[in-house]
């Protein structure tokens, strides 16, 4: 097992009150495996994403705990975490347009970030690595202005998974990128997968379509809780939790003219995560919901490795 | 390259034509009359005696001739670097008597200005994103940038001067002093120039810690420096990029603040009687000085022009990307 959480709640602190972002999330990944994490703005996955290698100012760690290959990441100590980091747990940002120095040489950067972090730089393994993702070599001596979009995407995702870490985060890497570079860039986290350059990886989006390509398991979470987690093909072609079932119902579909079929959509939005109601959080929104929903559901596993947390199910 | 600086120097030139014209203008326009002020000092009560001074003094200075003439005259005579002869010591050449000030007002300004972008940048990257000093040199900043000049100096001189009786509160150096390369010249020399040094490093000394603490603050919030801090690279490092990054719009800033230094350096000229050129300035325009006046706002706006420029080449050493864009223009 590479990466068993428990339990997890991270809180955003605010003037308001606690917004509970993440409220209770447990899961566990394989080694080797890539989870796609999707959801809507606001449910929790990029908390999520973020809780496992750095809580911002604002994001309070309030219980659970996170295991990684055996030992318990630090999640809420900042300063201890810091070990895991970059080795162990790595980020590739939503942010990589910006997330380089713009006033050093990328070859300089890396090798400064890389001895800070007490690891002298193996320059053959990095050409080796830029080759993987069709970068020139001679980017090291660019400055990050003088790269494109797409390949400042990849520099960013070789940096990141330079030290050979155990899990990888990919947070919204493809949503800012055109159709042919995402391909590009979501075949080049497979490839290193395949390589062994990370072993697992968490891929966060709002695109379920890409994740069903790159992903083995998909999780879609809702108002801050696990939905349902299913293997890729299973969540695309059968899913049970009926949140689930409108969100694919809502992807548009190559081909299929909409002028005279109006996209499905699902109707009101989601709870203030400030004081969500209790029992079921899609209560409100399902057209299944019944009595019981008062009650909040378990996460059960239907299948083996197809968890839902519905009553419906 | 050559087309980045071709086009600045350019700029400059236009300034500097600009620049000259208004400073030719400007003293020509004040109220007064120079030529009757000089004969009336010179106390002559015959009338024919006096009519023949008027026509010598406005003869010599050209006055007689048509505005547009004169102002040709001026910019021949600039060129041979000939700024005139001064109206308030004639007949001392303009020339002479800027360049006994301008040692002065050069010593006074380069410490106070280099010293307090330093030391301002310092503590303000010092202060940043740690609370308790934080709140010690934020409101401390805020306090000496809003503090005019001369009001700065005011006090100094009645604190230190008067009342602690430290520092001389006027003056260049004693006046039983003769100027010469002795120990004692150069002791009394240091002595009287600490008071007009501080009021001016003080006050420049806030504004640059103000905008360097906000400036590192913006950075260390920046979507690089939270991707070190997520790759676990530790505070010195993401400082120094902070750090780096940050001192460039200071860099932009001293730049834009060297005008207004010097405009203050001359007021705190004049409150300290330093033999600068604020005080020229002050004298000149007692005098009706035309000349004299000409010839200083000219050092001045050289002066600035110059150091704009410097800053100008200094910008493109330290930021590449002003190098990129330059590559850019020219492909």
């Amino acid at each position: 097992m590479s990466l068993r959480v428990s339990e997890l709640r991270v809180y955003y602190r605010t003037l308001k009150g606690d917004v509970k972002a993440l409220d209770d999330v447990s899961f566990t990944m394989r080694d080797g495996e890539i989870l796609g994490l999707a959801g809507e703005s606001g449910c929790g996955k990029t908390t999520l994403g973020k809780s496992l290698i750095r809580l911002d100012g604002r994001m309070r760690h309030m219980g659970g705990t996170v295991e990684l290959d055996g030992r318990e990441l630090p999640i809420g100590d900042d300063r201890r975490m810091n070990e895991f980091r970059f080795h162990e747990v790595s980020l590739i940002p939503q942010y990589s347009m910006s997330a380089m120095n713009p006033t050093r040489k990328i070859g300089k950067m890396v090798g400064e970030l890389l001895r800070s972090r007490g690891v002298t730089l193996d320059r053959a393994e990095l050409e080796s690595r830029l080759d993987l993702v069709e970068l020139p070599r001679t980017v090291l001596g660019n400055y990050p202005i003088e790269l494109s979009g797409g390949m400042k995407q990849r520099m960013v995702m070789v940096i990141s998974t330079l030290l050979n870490p155990s899990l990888l985060i990919a947070d919204e890497v493809t949503s800012a990128l055109d159709v042919s570079t995402q391909k590009a860039v979501a075949k080049a986290l497979t490839g290193f997968r395949d390589a062994g350059f990370v072993k697992s990886m968490i891929f966060v989006t709002h695109d379920l379509a890409l994740t069903s390509r790159i992903a083995d398991t998909i999780m879609v979470m809702y108002a801050g809780r696990l939905a349902e987690k299913a293997p890729a093909g299973v969540m695309v072609t059968a899913p049970r939790h009926p949140y689930t079932k409108l969100l694919i119902n809502s992807l548009p579909e190559v081909g299929v003219r909409y002028a005279d079929k109006k996209l499905a959509g699902i109707a009101g939005s989601p709870p203030s995560l400030l004081d969500p109601p209790a029992g079921c959080r899609f209560r409100d929104r399902c057209p299944l919901a019944g009595d019981e929903c008062a009650q909040e559901p378990p996460v059960a596993e239907v299948e083996p490795g197809h968890f839902v947390a519905c009553w419906k199910a | 390259m050559r087309q980045y600086f071709g086009r600045k120097l350019l700029v400059y030139g236009l300034t500097f034509f600009v620049a000259v014209t208004i400073n030719w203008m400007v003293p020509r326009f004040m109220p007064g009359d120079p030529v009757s002020s000089m004969v009336a000092r010179a106390g002559v009560s015959n009338p024919g005696a006096v009519e023949t001074m008027r026509t010598y003094y406005t003869n010599l200075f050209g006055f007689d001739q048509p505005l547009w003439k004169q102002y040709a005259n001026f910019w021949a005579a600039l060129l041979q670097g000939d700024f005139g002869i001064s109206i308030w010591v004639f007949p001392t050449p303009v020339s002479e008597v800027i360049m006994g000030a301008v040692p002065y007002t050069l010593g006074l300004m380069i410490p106070s200005v280099l010293l307090s972008w330093v030391v301002g940048n310092w503590a303000g990257a010092f202060a940043a994103r740690r609370k308790l000093l934080d709140n010690t040199v934020l409101p401390v900043g805020y306090v000496l940038t809003a503090m005019p000049y001369m009001w700065l100096a005011v006090l100094l001189a009645w604190g230190l001067g008067v009342v602690a009786g430290i520092f001389p509160v006027a003056g260049g150096y004693s006046f039983s002093l003769q100027p010469s390369l002795s120990w004692e010249f150069v002791a009394d020399l240091l002595h009287h120039w600490v008071l007009p040094f501080l009021s001016l490093f003080l006050v420049a000394l806030g504004g640059w810690a103000i905008g360097m603490r906000n400036m590192i603050i913006y950075e260390l919030e920046s979507d690089y420096s939270n991707y070190l801090s997520a790759l676990g690279a530790p505070q010195r490092l993401i400082r120094r990029y902070a750090f780096r990054n940050a001192v460039l719009p200071q860099i932009t800033g001293l730049a834009l603040q060297l005008g207004v230094l010097v405009a203050g350096a001359l007021v705190t000229e004049i409150v300290f009687s330093y033999p600068g050129l604020g005080s020229l300035i002050l004298k000149a325009i007692q005098n009706q000085d035309f000349f004299l006046l000409q010839g200083t706002f000219m050092f001045i706006v050289l002066g600035v022009l110059i150091a704009n420029f410097i800053i100008d080449i200094v910008y493109v050493v330290v930021d590449p990307r002003t190098r990129a864009g330059m590559a850019g223009a020219q492909a």
